[in-house]
């Protein structure tokens, strides 16, 4: 398979493991941002073929992990209204919020559907013109684009049953929040490749200048993380904290042009709370003025309630990397994929879940002891 | 997360859900992963509890007179009924054929039973029974009992349908995890994930276009000449729903042992390979419904290999992993980069319904 067997290349994999050992000198802690990039190291086991002195800690960077649990709920209170359908990606039908998620309450009669892209969700408001039909819109600016799209979409049509839970958020203010705060671990960051392919690498720059901090922009494959990482070290090594782009065959500098001036044009940036990392300034996307017609929250009069996450689940510290999930005392006993107590159990993106697919619990199990 | 959210109040069990989580059916329930296993031993285990079932094998063996009967039974709510290679009658035919070959059966009957929903047309019904038809005279067999049931329009999906199966065992074939030994040889006699990936193609809201077709497909004449092959055959499974994955990990757990797999043996086509990619698939989880994982002496693996792909179904055989040890049952999965990972049954699952 063309653009993916040349990045699982176990030769070149081996050339780039090489490079690293002779680079490194000493002791460096290293944040993926990405839930994709982190399945990836944990599927192939990459982390074990790096020298012991890079340590990889998983990021934030993913989507239905951090979606505030009160927004979970709303969607769920909305779910349950006569004459509503909400749609959205299946793995953020699983999520919990207070006590039960979008399939418990689609079990118990609520119309929740799976989509693959908002646009199905708008087909789905087409053709069934008497049903309410509510995206339920996350993800970071990788999916933005789409529901842009789709809203756009259902203004030109002047579609009057489709709206959207507009739960969009941005990447570099939570690589702030984690690398501005007290507790701090991460020296560098493999920033999320796909992101950048629609945003462009700019808005990294001025991170990389306040806080110091190495920011390589890398891909998903094994051989893209393993350059990414050495990439990472050689500037972490000299002293450097520079902004590079490892993902060359996918990002360029100013990004998608086109789906940048949708989201302009669609959404407002607005302070969100996000699960882990608290509010954010910024940090979301809501749908501008000019659409505010198409937010479900508008629509239907829904109020956010602020709810505490379960203290047994600390996916806030897994998101910020201070915890990896088998240190965690509920990963694989009482925190399962099919029981999750929080979202990182949940989705193939959370690291939690990629630990346990991985097979890692029996490994957390001999640490324990 | 700050300390303020970790050490606030208690978390308000303001659920909009009257039901307890865990107290209803999920889809993950039908997944054939843990949750299949955490219902079967809660449920139906306890109801039914008895030496036969208890082993929870592909088919039961049952002593009649001299003879060795194999009796079992599957439902089927495929979605979409018709995919590219095979349709749910046909599918209906040859999983429960095949369910009875891997315990090394032929099968001498099969009965159907099919839920209609109001509505449902005619033609089509017509069509999927003479489907249905085909793959029973393609496995030298026959429907001899059947059963109709009509609900009303929304309560079910077109069409479901159950079928059972009977088969008679040659009295000298011995199968089964419990033969299982250290040194033994895992084979595959064909490319995973065929028909999970087929079936997906099909379905609504996927648009993603792909040549793969159904391996569905009866596996008595295949496991025939395995048998003939004279090789020391352990056991067989068809990795139906749950894939490749989860019938090693059903065969190490039967037999207590560990098995490694090693990924790039493992043969997958380049187009289940792409859709996989595509829809965040593992392949060692996509089902097949035409293919079947033996474990047999690893003397005698030439020789088996040979016999199989002789086969028409058996062509691409190939040895995938070896069994590595007794004691902890446990399998692990050796990837192209030398790093090795268990390969656990499916946690969760990865799409509804895809047989």
């Amino acid at each position: 398979m063309k653009f993916v067997d040349e990045f699982r290349d176990a030769g070149a994999a081996r050339t780039l493991i090489e490079q690293i050992h002779k680079t490194i000198t000493r002791s460096w802690t290293i944040m993926e941002v990405c839930g994709g990039q982190t399945h990836t190291i944990v599927h192939y086991g990459l982390d074990e073929l790096l020298p012991s002195e890079v340590t990889l800690v998983h990021g934030p960077g993913c989507p239905v992990c951090v979606t505030p649990i009160e927004m979970i709920d709303l969607a769920i209170a909305l779910a349950k209204r006569p004459g509503i359908t909400l749609c959205s990606f299946g793995d953020m039908l699983r999520v919990p919020g207070s006590t039960c998620d979008l399939f418990d309450a689609r079990a118990v009669g609520a119309d929740v559907r799976v989509v693959y892209s908002p646009l199905d969700a708008l087909d789905l408001a087409r053709r069934e013109p008497l049903r309410e039909v509510v995206f339920f819109a996350v993800g970071f600016e990788t999916t933005a684009p789409t529901t842009a799209a789709a809203v756009r979409q259902a203004a030109r049509l002047k579609l009057p049953n489709f709206s959207v839970i507009a739960a969009h958020v941005r990447v570099p203010p939570a690589i702030e929040a984690i690398v501005s705060s007290g507790d701090n671990l991460v020296q560098g960051f493999l920033a999320a490749g796909h992101v950048c392919t629609v945003m462009g690498i700019d808005e990294y720059r001025p991170l990389v200048e306040k806080y110091k901090v190495p920011i390589i922009v890398t891909g998903f494959e094994p051989v893209d993380l393993l350059q990414g990482v050495a990439m990472c070290v050689t500037q972490l090594e000299q002293g450097r904290a520079e902004v590079e782009n490892q993902y060359v065959r996918s990002v360029k500098n100013e990004g998608n042009i086109t789906a940048r001036d949708l989201m302009a044009e669609v959404f407002t940036l607005v302070d969100r709370r996000w699960r882990g990392l608290d509010t954010l300034p910024k940090s979301a996307m809501a749908l501008s003025d000019r659409y505010a017609a198409y937010d479900a929250i508008g629509r239907f009069g829904l109020t956010q309630t602020p709810v505490d996450e379960p203290v047994e689940c600390r996916a806030g510290e897994v998101l910020r990397g201070l915890l990896k999930p088998p240190q965690c005392p509920a990963f694989g006993s009482s925190c399962t994929p099919d029981h999750p107590l929080g979202a990182p159990m949940v989705s193939a993106e959370g690291a939690c879940a990629a630990y346990f697919r991985a097979g890692r619990v029996a490994a957390a199990a001999m640490e324990a002891k | 997360m700050s300390n303020s959210d970790r050490g606030g109040s208690p978390v308000s069990f303001s659920c909009p859900s009257p039901v307890p989580k865990g107290e209803v059916i999920v889809l993950g329930h039908g997944s054939g992963g843990r949750l299949t296993a955490e219902l079967v031993s809660r449920v139906f285990l306890p109801a039914f509890s008895n030496p036969l079932l208890d082993r929870l094998n592909d088919s039961a063996e049952v002593k009649v007179g001299a003879s060795r009967v194999l009796f079992t039974t599957d439902a089927f709510v495929v979605n979409p009924l018709r995919y590219p290679g095979g349709d749910i009658g046909s599918l209906a035919v040859n999983g429960t054929v095949n369910d009875l070959a891997v315990a090394g059966g032929q099968p001498i009957g099969l009965s159907a039973a099919f839920i209609l929903e109001e509505g449902f047309p005619i033609a089509e019904l017509e069509a999927i029974a003479q489907s249905m038809r085909t793959a029973a005279d393609r496995a030298g067999v026959a429907v001899i009992a059947a059963d109709t049931k009509v609900v009303e329009h929304g309560k079910a999906d077109g069409l479901f349908i159950t079928t059972s199966g009977i088969g008679v065992v040659a009295g000298s074939i011995e199968l089964g995890p419990e033969r299982i030994q250290v040194g033994d040889a895992v084979l595959v006699s064909g490319p995973i994930g065929d028909h999970g990936i087929a079936v997906m193609s099909a379905r609504e809201g996927l648009a993603f276009q792909t040549t793969i077709v159904s391996d569905s497909a009866p596996l008595n004449g295949l496991v025939s000449l395995m048998l003939e092959s004279g090789g020391a055959l352990r056991c067989m499974r068809d990795p139906t729903r749950g894939g490749v994955a989860t019938v090693i990990n059903e065969v190490a757990k039967g037999s207590g042992v560990e098995i490694v797999i090693e990924e790039t043996l493992v043969p997958v086509r380049s187009g289940v390979r792409a859709a996989c990619e595509i829809l965040g698939l593992d392949s060692l989880y996509v089902a097949c419904e035409g293919r079947l994982v033996a474990i047999v002496d690893a003397a005698d693996t030439a020789k088996v290999l040979a016999a199989m792909r002789r086969h028409p179904l058996g062509r691409d055989s190939c040895r995938i992993g070896t069994v590595t040890g007794s004691g902890a049952p446990r399998v692990l999965l050796r990837t192209a980069f030398g790093t090795t990972r268990p390969l656990d049954v499916l946690a969760g699952m990865q799409l509804p319904r895809i047989c």
